[in-house]
């Protein structure tokens, strides 16, 4: 394999709410990603996924740990060229649309600012040009420039986000749950534009998002994320056919499928952390075959793949 | 209009438009929806087809630049002394409805969570005010509901969380506190503009068990908006699929899942990916559905649909009746329109699910 893009390493992020209240979102998390290639990151509500993907862009300081990307270390003070870099080869797609785009601007100008920032175009006709091909591609029209964010259906502005983003033509994105607001055909409009812009750049996705089966279908490595803590990662194939984590196995087992006579009738699998008794922090990573590694101490492992 | 009798809430022939730099935006063409007491309805479509448009029409939060050119709400309204009146929603003031209706009768779970929370002030504050505002309770108890509150939508150390501001919570946890607020107050109906997107599977079920288990104990009826049909078969008594400002297939949830009649159901429900998908690209319905600056000739869907027929190009379809409880808008269903059959890959996999519920059937 190549070197990767981005590195990850024992990376934890607190935040202190309070002088009694510590949130500890992220706990010493550690991941790669390669060059051209979609991780997707999965883990309940509040597990974690968006502060990582913050901490990356570094909209935080991170509290520790090590992130290097293209072998060069953004986790510390950065100097204005790393800055410059990170700002053009790296976007975040973000969860919240309405409280991400400036509802005081127009959308051509939200998706052209970047374009602008970074004098990407020689004339104002090239970058609306590129403003207007981006808009066509994430399925809106060239009449949707002139329009503020308040005027789009959720939906609408979520494409907004994504046009946002890959008009950039960045080497890493970070999509955060950017189809969730997405109705199924638009979805499979925008994870098809996704692919396509991927094999015609090479660029690299932290794809965040809860939809299993999307996750699925988009990534080619998996990474599982609980408490803050990556309890388990591995191929995409490795962790579905073989789950090794209890909370794996829960999340897995509580994918709805549209199958109303059985969904109806269905209980998921329930993972219940304390009852099981598992301590994240007395856990170390234990490989597995390939790049499979989960979360464990030596007894758990033991018994959960008894 | 008289109303349905076993309808608690009732669209009827709801017409709706927008002003625009651009021009006039016919964003809601006649939607008719019923919803009965205790019951879960859904409402599933493409984006921009006007799902939430509908249901902020019942709540009087529509956008200033919006004209509602026609059509009634009609809500049953159940007195304190147990006496029922039929009211047309639109008909009510803002004031009206503001004091009277919302948030006490009908509750509704937005979108956008972060629009409907105040960023200023702590979310307990915020629970706590919505019991304070619809009960007569004292603020002890207010408390303590909200906290038990936050706890039913699954909030672990929800004391030490009723003191953080809405941007201190991850975007779920947020979702869930809207939740909270809008089951604060009992309402009859509570209408969720796709209230679990951003939230992952396991606390999804989790809240759709809740809502469920108000429902039967309380009578509670849902509208439920989304676009993950894996939700809809699991929480839906009945689906309406929307399109272009219309509502083109409604059924129970069964006719929608196993025998759909649109074919732009069809195209829904072939693009969602199953844990079995591997193609290389995942089924899309081709084309962006049609501007609504400008009217529609004919069919809405046309342009998109593969198996449109001439008289598409010309008149809107009707609704034709499948089945008690079906209807679908499509021209496919006129006794003298050819016979056609749904795509066969989606036949296959309908096939399949079919006879996987029949173990249960
Ligand atoms: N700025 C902040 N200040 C304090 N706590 C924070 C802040 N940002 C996030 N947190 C906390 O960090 C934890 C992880 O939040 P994060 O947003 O990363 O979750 P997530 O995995 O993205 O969840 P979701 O799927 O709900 O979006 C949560 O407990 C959250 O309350
Ligand atoms: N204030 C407004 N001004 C102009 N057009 C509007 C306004 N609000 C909504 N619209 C338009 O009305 C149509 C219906 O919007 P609506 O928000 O109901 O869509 P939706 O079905 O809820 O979509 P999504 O699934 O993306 O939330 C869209 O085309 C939208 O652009
Ligand atoms: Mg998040
Ligand atoms: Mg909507």
């Amino acid at each position: 394999m190549s070197e990767p893009l981005l590195q990850v390493r024992d990376l934890t992020q607190h935040f202190r709410v309070s002088r009694t209240f510590t949130v500890k979102a992220v706990n010493g998390v550690s991941f790669d990603i390669y060059p051209g290639e979609t991780y997707g990151l999965v883990g309940e509500s509040g597990s974690g996924k968006t502060t990582i993907g913050r901490s990356i862009i570094r909209l935080y300081d991170p509290t520790s740990g090590s992130i290097k990307f293209e072998g060069k270390e953004i986790a510390g003070k950065l100097d204005r060229a790393t800055e410059k870099m990170l700002r053009e080869d790296m976007q975040m797609i973000f969860q919240d649309p309405m409280s991400s785009l400036n509802p005081r601007k127009k959308v051509g100008d939200i998706i052209g600012e970047g374009l602008d920032i970074h004098h990407r175009f020689s004339s104002t006709a090239e970058r609306d040009a590129a403003v207007a091909e981006m808009l066509d591609k994430v399925g809106l029209s060239q009449a949707h420039a002139e329009r503020y964010p308040h005027q789009f259906s959720g939906g609408q502005r979520q494409r907004v986000g994504i046009a946002r983003a890959l008009v950039m033509n960045p080497k890493l994105i970070i999509a955060d749950e950017c189809i969730s607001a997405l109705d199924v055909s638009i979805q499979a409009q925008v994870v098809n534009l996704m692919k396509d812009i991927q094999d015609s750049t090479g660029c690299a996705y932290l794809f965040i998002a809860h939809d299993l089966s999307m996750v699925k279908y988009i990534s080619d490595r998996i990474g599982v994320l609980h408490l803050g803590y990556m309890v388990e990662t591995g191929t995409t194939e490795e962790i579905f056919a073989n789950p090794v984590h209890p909370y794996t196995k829960s999340l897995l087992s509580a994918v709805p499928i549209p199958n109303p006579e059985i969904e109806k009738r269905r209980h998921s699998i329930a993972y219940d952390r304390k009852a099981e008794g598992v301590d994240y922090s007395q856990g170390t990573e234990h490989q597995l075959e390939g790049t499979h590694r989960v979360l464990a101490t030596d007894e758990e492992l033991a018994r959960w793949t008894a | 209009m008289e109303m349905n009798e076993k309808a608690i809430l009732q669209f009827v022939d709801l017409d709706i438009s927008f002003r625009t730099n651009a021009g006039v935006v016919h964003a809601i063409r006649g939607v008719n929806l019923d919803l009965q007491k205790g019951e879960t309805v859904a409402i599933v479509g493409e984006s921009g087809s006007g799902k939430s448009v509908t249901v902020k029409a019942a709540v009087g939060l529509l956008d200033g630049n919006a004209t509602i050119n026609s059509g009634q709400i009609l809500y049953r309204l159940r007195e304190d002394d147990g006496s029922e009146r039929v009211v047309d929603l639109l008909a009510l003031s803002k004031r009206e409805l503001r004091r009277t209706i919302n948030g006490r009768r009908i509750a509704m779970v937005f979108q956008d969570p972060m629009t409907s929370l105040d960023p200023t002030m702590t979310i307990g504050k915020q629970i706590m005010e919505g019991i304070l505002l619809h009960k007569k309770v004292d603020k002890a108890t207010a408390y303590a509901r909200a906290l038990e509150l936050l706890e039913l939508v699954g909030i672990t150390h929800a004391e030490k969380r009723m003191k953080n501001y809405p941007h201190q919570l991850s975007g779920g946890m947020r979702q869930r506190v809207v939740i909270a607020i809008a089951l604060a107050s009992d309402p009859d109906i509570l209408i969720c503009d796709e209230p679990t997107t951003a939230l992952d599977v396991t606390i999804q079920a989790r809240i759709l068990e809740l809502i469920k288990d108000i429902q039967s104990r309380m009578g509670l009826s849902v509208i439920y908006i989304t676009h993950d049909l894996g939700v809809v078969a699991k929480v839906a008594d009945y689906v309406n699929v929307m399109y272009a400002g219309r509502i083109i297939e409604v059924g129970n949830v069964n006719e929608i899942f196993y025998e759909p009649k649109h074919p732009y159901t069809w195209g829904l429900l072939a693009a969602m990916p199953d844990l079995e998908t591997d193609d290389d690209r995942l089924a899309s319905i081709p084309g962006s559905p049609p501007n609504l600056l400008h009217e529609p000739v004919g069919d809405a869907f046309a342009p998109r649909n593969a198996y449109a027929l001439k008289i598409d190009e010309k008149a809107e379809p009707p609704m034709f009746k499948v089945s008690e409880t079906h209807y679908a808008a499509t021209w496919l269903l006129h006794p003298s329109a050819p016979a056609v059959e749904m795509p066969p890959e989606l036949k296959a996999r309908l096939e399949r699910a079919r006879k996987e519920a029949e173990k249960y059937l």
